[in-house]
């Protein structure tokens, strides 16, 4: 470097340094301040349910069976239809999911013959503690719709025989 | 015995700024450095982080003390001392305000080479402290300082020649005095740009701050001299270099930025402390700020810059001023 470099190019460096004080800062203060996540971020799990307040969620354990880190616990117990939490004969008494073991991998998605679980961008699972990192079926479930109650609910007879729905004929014209 | 009594309570409320100075610098210097780099900076221990100082010293007081095996116990114990004391004792000369209520020492009349002489011993401490761990980036850490500092401590010399040939007095209280026909251009900053540049960079050299800090460079040589220094003892050699920074800002506001003068001392004297402390403040801001945005030179070109560069044009100043005041060159004396 020259002098001329010197008197030059080093005072540049300082205004540059300089100019970013009157920047805003960039840091996002974490947990009062945080970052929206991306629509499609596969974030914490979510337990969904139909439009009418029904759990997707049949029990079935196939999500449990998929796991590779077996993080998830599911026992199931039977619908009636005076107390109807799922379609079909069976529904999710228990379902947890350990948040420590969990890899995120998404096989559960997969699994589910409902689409029941959803790794959604909500918030992430944080604690202090092992046990509260274990979310239980009421942490995981979304809340039903506006104006629809939520499970379990008193339903018609024969309304909701079969737990998974036949998939509508393909339309061949499309 | 009256006299003993003044300067010990003088120097018992100096050290009492000086420490708190030393932990408020620290925050400062983490608050505006992350400013500088669009960060905020540390803002948790209560309000905007002013606690932060006091956190950072309880933990480093509760921190276990290691003493590696191998050391040389004596001196690996003196060193974080020898460093502090003389970053403190730098004080002693310098004029914080106008009248002797606000000097500890500064009418003696060999204060600038007072001056030169505790910055060198300060070195010691580093060379000491790297030499007796029984580490090698440690030994190479204390190497780098006492070469650095000898190269760079002779153009910081010249430049205070310089300073001492107008004042025609090595008494910093004269220095100040000198500089004070009235205006702001009496300021040995106006009248003496090279040396002041040359002071500034052999300070920044001697602190051993970015740009010059190869005496620690983390990426080469972990900490440096303070590898093996935990807890206390490395907060002292901490409290030594922030210390250092203060007294060395103190010294060029009294060599080049007019000491304590500014308008209206005289009728209020205590005015003269606040702009000591503003210009000390001032210096400090531009370190940091030269800390932002420098990075670390290469050792060999240190060395050749303090020897071909700053030395030659440090002696050449010092002959230029001579012969401006032996001519009689207006606002040369």
């Amino acid at each position: 470097m020259g002098l001329k470099d010197v008197l030059t190019r080093i005072p540049v460096g300082f205004a540059t340094v300089f100019k970013t004080v009157l920047r805003k800062p960039v840091t996002i203060q974490y947990p009062e301040q945080q970052k929206p996540m991306s629509a499609r971020f596969r974030g914490r799990h979510q337990l969904k349910r139909y439009e009418d307040g029904l759990e997707r969620c049949i029990g079935c354990a196939l999500c449990a069976a998929a796991c590779p880190a077996d993080a998830i616990y599911v026992e199931a117990g039977e619908n009636t239809n005076e107390e109807r939490y799922s379609p079909g004969e069976r529904y999710a008494k228990t379902y947890e999911i350990n948040m420590l073991r969990c890899i995120f991998c998404g096989y559960c998605e997969d699994a589910c013959p409902t689409n029941a679980i959803v790794l959604e961008p909500i918030e992430f699972p944080t604690g202090y503690t092992r046990e509260s990192m274990i979310y239980t079926k009421e942490m995981l479930l979304e809340s039903p719709p506006i104006n629809v109650p939520a499970t379990p609910q008193r339903t018609p007879p024969g309304k909701y025989d079969r737990a998974i729905l036949p998939f509508p004929p393909i339309d061949e014209s499309q | 015995m009256p006299v003993l009594l003044e300067a010990t309570l003088k120097s018992a409320v100096l050290l009492f700024v000086l420490l708190t100075g030393f932990a408020y610098l620290t925050l400062m210097e983490r608050k505006v450095l992350a400013r500088l780099q669009a960060r905020i900076g540390p803002n948790r221990a209560g309000p905007m982080g002013l606690l932060q100082p006091l956190a950072d010293g309880l933990k480093l007081i509760f921190k276990e003390s290691v003493t590696p095996a191998g050391v040389d116990k004596p001196m690996y114990f003196m060193a974080p001392v020898l460093v502090v004391v003389p970053a403190l004792i730098l004080f002693a000369v310098i004029p914080i305000g106008q009248g002797p209520t606000f000097q500890l020492a500064s009418d003696i009349n060999v204060g600038a080479l007072y001056v030169v002489g505790v910055m060198g011993v300060a070195v010691y401490g580093i060379t000491l402290a790297g030499w007796a761990s029984n580490n090698k980036y440690a030994a190479l850490g204390g190497l780098r300082a006492s070469a650095q500092v000898i190269s760079y401590e002779l153009g910081m010399g010249l430049s205070i020649v310089a300073v001492v040939l107008m004042a025609s007095s090595a008494s910093l209280a004269d220095i100040v005095e000198a500089q004070m026909p009235g205006n702001i251009l009496g300021w040995f900053i106006f009248r003496q740009p090279v040396a002041a540049a040359i002071f500034a960079i052999t300070a920044m050299a001697e602190l051993a701050r970015a740009p010059f800090d190869l005496v620690e460079a983390e990426q080469e040589l972990t900490a440096g001299f303070m590898t093996e220094y935990s807890g206390m003892k490395f907060a002292l050699f901490f409290m030594g270099e922030y210390v250092k920074m203060i007294a060395v800002s103190a010294l060029f506001a009294t060599f080049f930025l007019g000491g304590w003068s500014g308008p209206f001392v005289d009728q209020v004297p205590i005015l003269s402390v606040v702009y000591f402390t503003i210009k000390v403040i001032a210096c400090l801001l531009l370190m940091i700020w030269t800390r932002a945005t420098l990075p670390r030179m290469r050792y060999d070109r240190l060395m050749s810059f303090g020897w071909k560069v700053l030395t030659p044009v440090a002696i050449a100043n010092v002959i230029v001023t001579a012969l401006l005041i032996v001519l009689g060159v207006p606002g040369y004396k």
